[in-house]
């Protein structure tokens, strides 16, 4: 037994090693820098500072939150009815979901310029049939779109795996209970789903939230996220690294805080739907 | 309603599943508020029966009656039926409380009719105190409980029963069986109960259905079903039997076995062909001189109560249960009464049971926990 024990402790210990390069590490440096300045004494200013960035905190906010709702009500329906497929067509549903995952991020990204440009393949197509073409790339809209379409499969692929999992019998038990379609879906199904909601919810909530590429692209220059404030921070010179840690920073706590809040419609049902 | 009326009717019901025949031409009427058995090996088509009375299959063919009201095409959520499913389904996000809760929330019932009603449920169920716990934390007796408190708290006039008890072991089987019985005789309700054990089926019901091969084989009390099986197949699979080859010379006089024989049967044609039965229990083991037929010990195994033998009789093994003590090699006698004898019209399972052969206790006893245990 202890034999085993150690040896499964050694097994680890490459991944307590890459625990500490690259989290652990990073996590220490990106605290120290929000609490230094540039000559690295101690300082409270950046978080001061922090007030011109509220309007970009707001936006992140506001864009996630509308495009994780926006995820959810396209994949909840979609697992619902994938389950009652056949397995294959089941299967090939979820194949197609997934395939974007393999092109790259900013692939598909631009591959939607191309599609919403003011002479894009939308507009060209308007215009041929005589409209007036569209104000479609550089919108809010645009933002969102490409927020959904990029963060989709991480909404479906939990959800579909704990809608996959419910037991036929359960639903037959409802039915036999004297629900309806309605009542059924409340009742039975919702809850039993709501580990794989709530996995959905927080990987889709998190990148959108720190998201910096796509409203660059999609959404013109008019729009700054909070991740594109970060990185333009980073991007201008190293003695601005200090601000873009603590915006960093702050940013993980509103995470960790909004996952906390999160969890918790989940703690008195049963463990998470880990993908 | 008066008593006997029938409350569900199968009419020529026939399913097949991917063009296989999984019931063929069932018809079956359900009295109301008797305790009522589906019994039959695995596959019989038990529970797609069940399910066709709950609404959960809908037959290719014929129809099925709820109180004289065609139900086809209603949907299960709207059939005043309930089901114990064979594994339970209870809801494992809500607790015991709410479990039992369940279908009076559905129908909206207001808070203090439902919290008598779930009480009184749990009480009925021995389950009180256990209102707060989680299903996941229940022994499987207790979530047997749990099914039968969710399904009854809605009144439903008829219960189906698909193999409840084949989870639970054997000691907690037969206080459930009792239990179970105890509260259709309370409730007053129909209980439609699934089962492959033969013992349980004859111990607890008003009338037992034997089915194999998606037919109906006989319908009748547990005493008749025993002592009068129809075919074969009934009287193998009910109790043990010695099924013999025969012919009916005459109302009231059989041959079996090189040897005529009184019994009590008429109305067969003047030698016809029939399948003769005799139950273990019923052969007297008596001196040479006294036997009607003779045989020559092959086997014995020693059961408690008493001795299981097997004779061989020119050919044929015998079954047979004595509490005299016998000896493998030694000839005895055989004394059958009249009425120990049961004569069968011919079918398609002539041949193929009844024949102790190829018995061996070991081998049988091991085959019948594999089936408890599943
Ligand atoms: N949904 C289905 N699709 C295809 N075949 C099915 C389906 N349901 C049942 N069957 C088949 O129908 C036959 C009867 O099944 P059923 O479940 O009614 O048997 P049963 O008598 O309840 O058996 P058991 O004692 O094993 O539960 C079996 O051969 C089974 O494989
Ligand atoms: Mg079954």
């Amino acid at each position: 037994m202890k034999n085993s024990a150690l040896g499964r402790r050694i097994i680890a210990c490459p991944y307590y090693v890459w625990a500490a390069i690259f989290i652990i590490v990073p996590l220490i440096m990106m605290v120290y820098y929000s609490i230094t300045n540039p000559v690295g004494e101690f300082t409270i200013d950046n978080f001061l500072s922090l007030g011109k960035y509220s309007k970009a905190f707001l936006l992140s906010i506001t864009y996630a939150v509308i495009s994780t709702i926006i995820t959810f009500l396209i994949a909840y329906p979609l697992s619902y009815a994938m389950t009652k497929l056949k397995i294959s067509s089941q299967r090939m549903i979820l194949m197609m979901v997934i395939f974007p995952m393999w092109m790259n991020f900013l692939i598909r990204t631009y591959s939607w310029i191309s599609i919403l440009a003011n002479t894009g393949i939308i507009n060209n197509f308007l215009v041929s049939l005589g409209f007036e073409p569209l104000k479609l790339i550089n919108t809010p809209g645009a933002i969102i779109l490409g927020m959904v379409y990029d963060f989709l499969p991480y909404m479906v692929l939990p959800i579909y795996t704990a809608m996959s999992k419910i037991d036929t019998s359960l639903l037959e038990a409802s039915d036999d209970l004297g629900c309806n379609g309605w009542q059924k879906l409340k009742k039975v199904i919702f809850p039993l789903t709501l580990p794989g909601v709530v996995s959905g919810i927080t990987m889709v909530f998190v990148p959108s939230v720190s998201t910096f590429y796509i409203s660059q692209k999609l959404g013109g220059n008019k729009t700054m996220l909070i991740g594109d404030a970060i990185e333009y921070l980073f991007n201008i010179g190293p003695d601005h690294y200090n601000v873009a840690s603590t915006l960093s920073l702050v940013l993980m706590v509103l995470i960790l805080i909004s996952m906390a809040i999160m969890n918790r419609f989940t703690d008195e049902t049963d463990e998470g739907v880990i993908i | 309603m008066r008593q006997n009326e029938n409350i569900v009717s199968l009419k020529n019901i026939s399913v097949a599943f991917d063009g296989e025949t999984v019931l063929d031409d069932i018809n079956l009427d359900i009295r109301n508020k008797e305790f009522i058995t589906l019994l039959g090996p695995s596959g019989c088509g038990k529970t797609t029966t069940l399910r066709i009375i709950a609404g959960f299959v809908e037959p290719d063919k014929g129809d099925v009656l709820f109180d004289d009201n065609k139900i086809n095409g209603v949907p299960a959520h709207k059939r005043q039926v309930n089901t114990i499913f064979q594994r339970y389904a209870l809801f494992p996000h809500l607790n015991v409380y709410e479990n039992v809760a369940f279908g009076l929330r559905v129908k909206k019932t207001p808070e203090k009719e439902l919290d008598l009603k779930v009480r009184e449920m749990l009480k009925l169920v021995n389950l009180t105190g256990l209102e707060k716990r989680k299903i996941d934390t229940l022994s499987g007796g207790q979530q047997q409980r749990v099914a039968i408190a969710r399904a009854i708290a809605n009144n439903p006039k008829v219960l189906l029963l698909d193999e409840p008890l084949a989870a639970l072991d054997l000691k907690l089987r037969k206080d459930m069986q009792t239990e179970l019985k105890k509260i259709q005789q309370q409730l007053g309700i129909t209980f439609i109960f699934v089962t492959h054990d033969q013992e349980e089926a004859l111990s607890m019901s008003d009338r037992v259905v034997v089915m194999d091969n998606g037919k109906i084989q006989q319908v009748g009390t547990p005493k008749d079903i025993y002592n009068e099986p129809k075919n074969a197949f009934v009287a193998d699979f009910i109790g043990e039997s010695n099924i013999l080859d025969g012919v009916m010379i005459d109302d009231r006089l059989a041959e079996f076995s090189g040897k005529k024989f009184e019994c009590l049967d008429s109305g067969f044609e003047k030698n016809e062909p029939v399948d003769v039965v005799v139950r273990p229990e019923d052969v007297d083991i008596v001196p040479l001189s006294k036997g009607m037929l003779e045989g020559v010990v092959t086997s014995i195994t020693f059961l408690g109560v008493h001795y299981e033998i097997i004779v061989d009789i020119g050919g044929f093994k015998w079954m047979i249960q004595t509490t005299d003590e016998q000896f493998v090699g030694d000839k005895v006698g055989l004394y059958i009464e009249p009425d120990a004898i049961h004569i069968m019209k011919k079918s398609e399972y002539s041949g193929k049971y009844g024949d102790y052969s190829s018995y061996s206790e070991e081998i049988d006893h091991l085959s019948d926990v594999e089936e408890d245990e599943n």
